[in-house]
C-alpha cells in the first residue's frame, strides 16, 4: 500500500525534495475522491487547498454572458491546481468541475503556509515549484492566444 | 576550380584570322554568341564576326559604377565583365515550359520543344566558366535534370580567353576562379598585343576543340610566347581590384546571423534584385500559370526571380523573409555560405558584377569583410 | 541531338473522385492517378504539386494511405488563389500532379519503438500517411500515441479516423481544443504540455511533429525535457515552392531545401535554425 509519502515524492513537482519537507507536506494532505461533474471548488470562495491530481480530469470553467459557462482549460493526472491560496485575497477564480472520476492529494492551504512561514527554506522551495508551474501554464495561455490554428492573420 | 590542364599543343592564331576561327564554328551550325558593345555598355549578344567584337573599347568600373569608354586599342578583349553573363542562353530569362488545352472534363498538356540553336560563346573569362559549372551542378547535378538546360549547355561550344585585363572590382584570384581558364572550354585563347605583332595563343580544351583548331592549320606557339602568356596570367592574378578572404567564410557568416551590420547594409539596400540579375550563378526562378481570355489555354512560363522580392517567400499568409536585412543575409550568405553545403563551392566567382550595378554601390567583398572584423563568435 | 528529357515541370491530369468538406475551410481530395504513369508510389510524409488549370501550383502533403496507391487523399485549407480556386473544384474535374516529393517520416526507423506524434491543426494532414502505416503494421510498434490540438472542436480533421483511433486500444490518442464550446467533454489546452504524460519510454521512443512552427518548437522543447534526444524527434517543415526539384531556390531554409532535403527533418539538423527570425 503506498502512502501519501510515496505519493508525493513520485509527483514531479516534489522531484528532489528532502523526505523532511516530503513529510512536512504530507501531514498537510489527504486523499479525496470526486464523482463526475461534482464541483470541486467555486469561484469567489475561499480557496484554503490546492490540489494534485492523481486520476480523472477537471475543467476549470467561466460564465460569459453569451456562452454561459466555459471551460477555459482542462487538468489532468499530474497537474497541480491552484495557487488562489497563495496571495490574497484567497478566493478562487475560477469554478473547478470533475469531468470523470477524479482522484486528487488535497493540501491544506493554511497548514502549509504556516510550516513555511516557520521554515523558510521549505517555503523557498514550494514557491521556486509553483513559479515553474504558472510560468508553464503561462506560456501554454499565450500560445493559445497567438491562436495559431487560425488563418484570419 | 578544377584543377584540369589540357594537353593539347598551343598554336598561334594571327588576329586578323579571328574571323577564320568564327566562320568555321558557323559552318559547323554554330550561332555565335559574345561580347559587343549596344547601349554604353559591353553586352553579350549573337554577333555575325569578329567585327561585332569591342575592338577599341573597354570600361571602368566602380561600386555602383560602369562606364563605357575608347581607349583606342586594337585589342579585342580589354574589358572586364559587363552587365550580362552566358546564363541568358543556358537558363533563359523566360521560357515557355508547356502548355495546356481543356478537353472534356480535363485537359491535356504539350511539352514545348525548345528551339534554341547551338551557341559557340566567344570570350568566355574563367569567372563565368567557373559560373556555367555552377550551374551545371544546380540544373543537371542531382537526381532532377533541367532538359533545357541540358540541351543547350551540351550543344554549347566555348572559346573562352584567358583573362589578362582584370577590372577594378575583379576577384576572381581570391576565389579561384582565374584568371586562366583551368577546364570546361573546347578552345582557349590569350590575347597578346605587341610591339610588332597582334596574335592569340589558342589551345584546344576538349576533342571538339581540338578538331576545329586542326582544320585551321596554324603555327605551333613558340617557347616565348608561352612565356609571354605566363607572365600575363601571373600579372593579372595580381593585379585584382577587390579581395575577399575566404578561409573559413562560410562559417564566418553563419555564425553572425545576427550581426548588427546587416541592418546597417538594409538601410542601403534597395531591395532591388539587380546583383541578382546581373550574378552569373544565381539560379532562382519562379513558375507563372496563365491562361488565354477564353480560359480553354494555360501556359506555363518560367522566369528568373529574385532572394530580394516579397513574393519570394511567401505562403501561408506572410513572408518568411519580409525584412530588406533578412534578404541581403540570405543572399550573401547563400553565395559564400550555404552554398558550400548544398554544391561544393561558392556561389561566387569574384565577376563583381553584383558591385558594379548595385545603385547604391554595396559591395559583397567589403560586407564580408567587415562581418568577418567583428565576428560575433570567433573561434 | 539529344533525346529531349521529359520535364521535370510537366503536370499530368488526374480526375477528382470526390471532394469532402473536413470543416468550415479544409477539404480533402480524392484522385485517381491515372493508368497511363504507371503505378503511383509514395512514403508517408511525402508531397505532391497539386495544379489547377490556369491558375497556379502548390505543394500539398499526401494524406492517404501509402498501403493503397490506388487512391490518392489531400487535405488543404482554403488560404490563397490555388487552395481557394482548389476549393471550387468538384468531383469529375481534374487538377495537374507532379510528385511525390521530399523525404519521408522515419516510419522503418522507429520499428520497435514507442512513437510519439504531436500534430497541430493542418498538421495532422502529413500526419495521416504514418498513423495509417502504424496501425497497419501495429506489431512492430510498441507504444502508439497520438496527441492532436485543434482550434475548436469543430475545426478537428479526420473526425472519422480520431473516433476509430480513440476506440481502439493499440494506440492512445489525445485531443485538446484552444477553445471549447458547451458541449466539448474532452481536453481545453496547448496540445504541448501533453507530451509531459504521454506514456512513453524516452531511451527508447520516435517522436513526429506537424503544426505551426512556433508549436512544433515547444512540442520539440517538451519533448526534449522528457529526454528524448534530438535525432529521434523529426519535424515537416513549410516553404514557398514553385518547382519541387531543388532548382528554383524559393524554398531554401539556410543551407536546406525543403522541397529536396526535407519537409521532413530530423530536429539535429535544423536545431541551430529554429526560432530564428527570417532564416
Amino acid at each position: 500500500m503506498r502512502t501519501l509519502n510515496d505519493l508525493l515524492q513520485t509527483h514531479p513537482i516534489f522531484h528532489d525534495f528532502s523526505s523532511s519537507f516530503i513529510a512536512d507536506i504530507a501531514e498537510c494532505s489527504q486523499e479525496k475522491e470526486f464523482e463526475p461533474d461534482q464541483y470541486i471548488f467555486w469561484s469567489g470562495h475561499e480557496a484554503d487547498y490546492f490540489y494534485i491530481l492523481r486520476e480523472g480530469a477537471v475543467a476549470l470553467q467561466a460564465r460569459t454572458p453569451d456562452q454561459g459557462m466555459v471551460t477555459v482549460e482542462t487538468l489532468h493526472n499530474g497537474d497541480v491546481m491552484g495557487w488562489s491560496w497563495l496571495f490574497p485575497p484567497y478566493k478562487w477564480h475560477y469554478d473547478a468541475q470533475a469531468l470523470e472520476p477524479t482522484t486528487a492529494v488535497v493540501i491544506d492551504a493554511r497548514c502549509i503556509k504556516g510550516k513555511c512561514e516557520s521554515n523558510h527554506e521549505l517555503g523557498y522551495e514550494l514557491m521556486l515549484r509553483f513559479g515553474r508551474i504558472v510560468v508553464d501554464r503561462l506560456m501554454a495561455t499565450r500560445m493559445r492566444m497567438l491562436d495559431i490554428f487560425s488563418q484570419t492573420k | 576550380m578544377g584543377e584540369a590542364i589540357s594537353n593539347y599543343a598551343k598554336r598561334i592564331l594571327p588576329s586578323t584570322d579571328l574571323d577564320r576561327l568564327l566562320e568555321a564554328l558557323q559552318q559547323k551550325g554554330y550561332t555565335l554568341v559574345g561580347p559587343t558593345v549596344r547601349e554604353n555598355a559591353i553586352v553579350l549578344e549573337e554577333i555575325e564576326g569578329a567585327e561585332d567584337l569591342p575592338v577599341g573599347w573597354t570600361e571602368t568600373q566602380e561600386a555602383g559604377s560602369y562606364k563605357l569608354s575608347r581607349n583606342g586599342s586594337e585589342e579585342y578583349f580589354d574589358f572586364a565583365s559587363g552587365p550580362h553573363s552566358f546564363k541568358k542562353y543556358l537558363f533563359p530569362p523566360r521560357l515557355k515550359l508547356w502548355q495546356a488545352k481543356r478537353h472534356r472534363a480535363g485537359f491535356k498538356v504539350e511539352q514545348e520543344n525548345d528551339q534554341a540553336p547551338s551557341y559557340a560563346f566567344i570570350g568566355v573569362r574563367s569567372c563565368d566558366l567557373c559560373a556555367i559549372e555552377i550551374q551545371d551542378k544546380v540544373f543537371m547535378g542531382d537526381s532532377y535534370v533541367d532538359p533545357v538546360y541540358k540541351e543547350r549547355r551540351e550543344k554549347a561550344f566555348i572559346l573562352a580567353v584567358n583573362c589578362t585585363k582584370p577590372g577594378n572590382l575583379c576577384f576572381c584570384s581570391s576565389m579561384d576562379t582565374g584568371p586562366k581558364a583551368k577546364s570546361g572550354y573546347d578552345l582557349a585563347v590569350t590575347e597578346q598585343l605587341k610591339e610588332s605583332e597582334h596574335v592569340f595563343l589558342i589551345q584546344a580544351g576538349s576533342e571538339k576543340g581540338h578538331e576545329l583548331l586542326e582544320a585551321l592549320e596554324l603555327a605551333d606557339a613558340d617557347e616565348g610566347a608561352v612565356e609571354f602568356e605566363n607572365k600575363q596570367l601571373e600579372d593579372a592574378a595580381t593585379s585584382m581590384g577587390r579581395f575577399l578572404d575566404t578561409h573559413k567564410l562560410p562559417s564566418v557568416l553563419k555564425n553572425n546571423f545576427e550581426h548588427p551590420r546587416w541592418e546597417q547594409i538594409a538601410d542601403r539596400c534597395l531591395s532591388c534584385a539587380n546583383c541578382t540579375l546581373v550574378c552569373p550563378t544565381c539560379f532562382c526562378h519562379t513558375v507563372e500559370d496563365t491562361t488565354d481570355l477564353t480560359g480553354d489555354v494555360a501556359e506555363r512560363w518560367r522566369q528568373w526571380d529574385s532572394c530580394f522580392t516579397g513574393d519570394f517567400t511567401y505562403f501561408a499568409g506572410g513572408s518568411a523573409r519580409a525584412s530588406t536585412k533578412s534578404r541581403y543575409r540570405q543572399w550573401l550568405t547563400h553565395k559564400l555560405s550555404t552554398w558550400t553545403d548544398q554544391f561544393g563551392t561558392f556561389g561566387c566567382v569574384g565577376c563583381g558584377r553584383c558591385i558594379a550595378w548595385c545603385p547604391v554601390g554595396i559591395d559583397l567583398t567589403e560586407e564580408a569583410a567587415a562581418i568577418r572584423a567583428t565576428d560575433l563568435v570567433s573561434d | 541531338m539529344i533525346a529531349a528529357l521529359a520535364s521535370p515541370m510537366l503536370t499530368t491530369p488526374w480526375p477528382i473522385i470526390k471532394t469532402h468538406r473536413e470543416n468550415s475551410d479544409t477539404f480533402t481530395l480524392e484522385l485517381e492517378p491515372p493508368e497511363s504513369n504507371g503505378p503511383f508510389a509514395f512514403k508517408p510524409g511525402q508531397f505532391n504539386m497539386l495544379y489547377v488549370f490556369g491558375v497556379g501550383e502548390i505543394p500539398i502533403s499526401i494524406s492517404s494511405d501509402a498501403g493503397n496507391p490506388e487512391t490518392i487523399l489531400h487535405t488543404t485549407r482554403k488560404v490563397g488563389t490555388v487552395t481557394n480556386a482548389l476549393g471550387e473544384l468538384r468531383t469529375g474535374d481534374s487538377i495537374g500532379i507532379r510528385g511525390p516529393f521530399g523525404t519521408n517520416w522515419p516510419v522503418e526507423e522507429a520499428v520497435g519503438k514507442d512513437v510519439v506524434i504531436v500534430a497541430g491543426g493542418i498538421g495532422l494532414a502529413p500526419l495521416r500517411p504514418a498513423l495509417l502505416h502504424l496501425l497497419e503494421h501495429r506489431r512492430q510498434y510498441k507504444n502508439v500515441i497520438l496527441l492532436y490540438g485543434s482550434r475548436t472542436p469543430e475545426e478537428m480533421l479526420f473526425r472519422k479516423d480520431l473516433e476509430k483511433w480513440s476506440s481502439q486500444l493499440d494506440i492512445q490518442v489525445y485531443v485538446t481544443v484552444d477553445r471549447a464550446t458547451r458541449s466539448w467533454r474532452g481536453m481545453v489546452g496547448v496540445v504541448t504540455p501533453l507530451v509531459h504524460r504521454a506514456p512513453f519510454d524516452r531511451k527508447n521512443a520516435v517522436a513526429m511533429v506537424c503544426g505551426p512552427e512556433i508549436m512544433m518548437r515547444y512540442a520539440t522543447e517538451e519533448l526534449q525535457r522528457r529526454g528524448v534526444p534530438d535525432d529521434m524527434i523529426y519535424l515537416s517543415m513549410e516553404r514557398n515552392m514553385k518547382c519541387a526539384i531543388g532548382m528554383c531556390g524559393h524554398c531554401q531554409y539556410s543551407s536546406e531545401f525543403i522541397c529536396k532535403d526535407g519537409p521532413v527533418f530530423s530536429y539535429d539538423r535544423i536545431a541551430h535554425l529554429m526560432g530564428k527570425n527570417e532564416v
